[in-house]
């Protein structure tokens, strides 16, 4: 049998310290104060400062983006985060039951029609995307950060795989005992597909969360930025500025990345059974 | 297909009706304009547009900045590709091996598959950063005057680094499990037959990882040509000038910034051939794969 060797460890030691050191010192570098930052560059050591710059960056308003406070886009990120995983869910769940367990004449039509979307990401259609937003009066609303995303068959194939290996049975037996079409739906499909909700859920969670370009192009007042737009804010602010807030850019960054880290962590084996068991 | 289904004449369309409704006002309607636009020349004031057939296309498949860009996608594409992969291959095989800690390490390698690109790209351009990067003073240790985002090739080291990184949580993920799939009794086989762990991993495990791999490859080549928006952009902040910048990134700034719609769609278009060959390409091997399973 293979013997493990010293030398797995290391290389994995090294792949550890590679993955966790960067984030480890920008949030070590986030507990200094600023002038420090500049003087002495990234650091490797606690601060002190932590309270005062987590207090600052999450309470007060002004600093780098006007008005929006540090609550707020966690707030704002934390909508588009969940408000995304659950109209996903809802849309694709309904979608794929209607094409898996409907024998309708315009079935596969409409399964083109919707399995087109994955080969055109949003990134490609970005311009007219906006303009389409911006005549349907959606710009600066949380619908309009949102409802765009949703324009997407991910979420309806990860369910159209699942339900097509649920057994046939299932549906037979509901159907003896007289259920209709919403009561098989509600009472025997969702309940069984729970492991798989908790799974997109976590998935789309994240990318919801993650969103960049498209909050940033269609959000330009304040109130709706999100903590992952705000970056870009904090980069703009910078140019220009004697000695930049490090330090607060630093503890947003952190902000940043606590929740969806948390998510996946936490419920690492959903989520990885959600995404290689149905990502394909 | 099941065996069993419903049959009723309104109900299939009521459930498909939210999804379809968003997917035709989000994606059809947007897609068709771009397509549209590509044909036309926009008044940059907004006094309508004329027809110019295909000018957009010839415009910027003849233009010299768009060869130069296309070309460092190709290369930022490949290299991106190949890193991550390798080295997520490299981690995953080790994970697999060791007995003790193993899921320990699982977690330590995956968790920043959670972290945003942009997020990955500040952190980066801080580490990169000529004032506080502790990156610089290892350079400078081999003689290396790095300048990000002054120097072109320092700004790409610094964009592959970034998009690496990030990538490899995500690649770590599938090869590990894809690993975990393979039968003990396999490797078993293969241990008493061969004795190079080296040789057992080529002829062995590597054919056994081949699907794995392969999807992943398409992945990568996705989020290297699509998904790294974010860490371009943090990384160049607007900034083009000289800076590489990748074919998406260009549709996003000659459309946004520079009011360039005609051209922007046009690179929208070719853009999409791309990814349609691609998808195209996923979609022919996944239904291979899955028959020969």
């Amino acid at each position: 049998m293979y013997r493990t060797r010293l030398s797995d460890h290391l290389i994995l030691i090294l792949g550890s310290f590679m993955m966790i050191g960067p984030v480890a010192v920008i949030f070590l570098t986030s507990t200094h104060d600023a002038v420090e930052v500049h003087r002495h560059g990234l650091m490797a050591t606690w601060g002190g400062h932590f309270t005062d710059t987590y207090r600052k960056v999450l309470f007060e308003s002004g600093g780098f983006t006007g008005q929006a406070t540090g609550l707020r886009m966690l707030m704002n990120s934390m909508i588009l985060g969940i408000g995304f995983a659950v109209g996903k869910i809802v849309l694709s769940m309904m979608a794929a039951y209607a094409i898996v367990y409907f024998r309708f004449r315009m079935g596969t039509f409409f399964f083109w029609v919707i399995f087109t979307t994955l080969l055109l990401p949003l990134e490609v259609r970005i311009v007219p995307s906006y303009e389409v937003v911006q005549k349907l009066g959606m710009l600066n609303t949380y619908s309009g950060m949102i409802v765009p995303l949703l324009a997407s068959a991910t979420g309806t194939f990860y369910f159209r795989q699942f339900f097509k290996s649920v057994p046939d049975e299932l549906l037979e037996a509901a159907r003896i005992d007289g259920a209709g079409p919403w009561k098989f739906f509600i009472d025997i499909l969702v309940p069984i597909s729970k492991t798989m909700i908790a799974a997109i859920f976590i998935i789309m969670f994240v990318y919801g969360w993650n969103q960049y370009l498209w909050p940033m192009m269609m959000t330009s007042d304040e109130v709706y930025f999100t903590l992952v737009r705000g970056i870009k804010q904090i980069l703009l602010v910078w140019v220009g500025s004697q000695i930049p807030d490090y330090n607060e850019a630093f503890a947003l960054a952190v902000l940043a990345m606590l929740p969806p880290v948390i998510v996946v962590v936490v419920f690492q084996s959903w989520f990885i059974k959600g995404l290689t068991e149905s990502d394909k | 297909m099941k065996r069993v289904q419903f049959s009723s004449a309104s109900l299939p369309y009521l459930y498909l009706l939210p999804q379809l409704a968003i997917i035709v006002v989000f994606f059809y309607w947007p897609s068709v304009q771009a397509i549209q636009s590509s044909f036309y020349l926009e008044d940059p004031f907004g006094f309508g547009s004329t027809f110019v057939g295909l000018d957009n296309y010839t415009d910027v498949l003849e233009s010299s900045s768009y060869g130069e860009i296309a070309r460092f996608t190709v290369v930022f594409t490949l290299l991106v590709t190949f890193l991550s992969l390798s080295l997520a291959l490299l981690f995953a095989v080790k994970a697999d091996a060791v007995l003790k800690g193993s899921s320990t390490y699982k977690t330590l390698l995956m968790w920043v598959y959670a972290i945003a690109p942009p997020v990955a790209g500040l952190m980066g351009v801080m580490f990169f950063d000529m004032h506080i990067g502790p990156f610089l003073e290892v350079a400078r240790l081999v003689g290396w005057d790095f300048r990000i985002g002054l120097n072109y090739f320092d700004t790409a080291f610094a964009m592959v680094v970034i998009s690496v990184w990030k990538q490899i949580p995500y690649n770590f993920i599938f090869f590990l499990s894809g690993l975990q799939a393979i039968p003990k009794s396999l490797r078993e086989a293969g241990a008493i037959d061969c004795r190079s762990g080296f040789r057992r991993f080529w002829t062995i495990t590597l054919p056994l990882l081949a699907p794995t791999a392969f999807f992943l490859l398409i992945i990568n080549m996705t989020y290297a040509l699509f998904d790294t928006f974010g860490i371009i952009d943090v990384v160049v902040k607007d900034k083009a000038a000289n800076n590489p910048i990748t074919l998406v990134y260009k549709v996003y700034m000659d459309g946004f910034r520079g009011g360039d719609l005609g051209g922007s769609s046009a690179q929208s278009v070719i853009l999409m051939f791309v990814v349609f060959v691609l998808t195209i390409f996923q979609f022919r091997f996944i239904e291979r794969r899955v028959h020969y399973n």
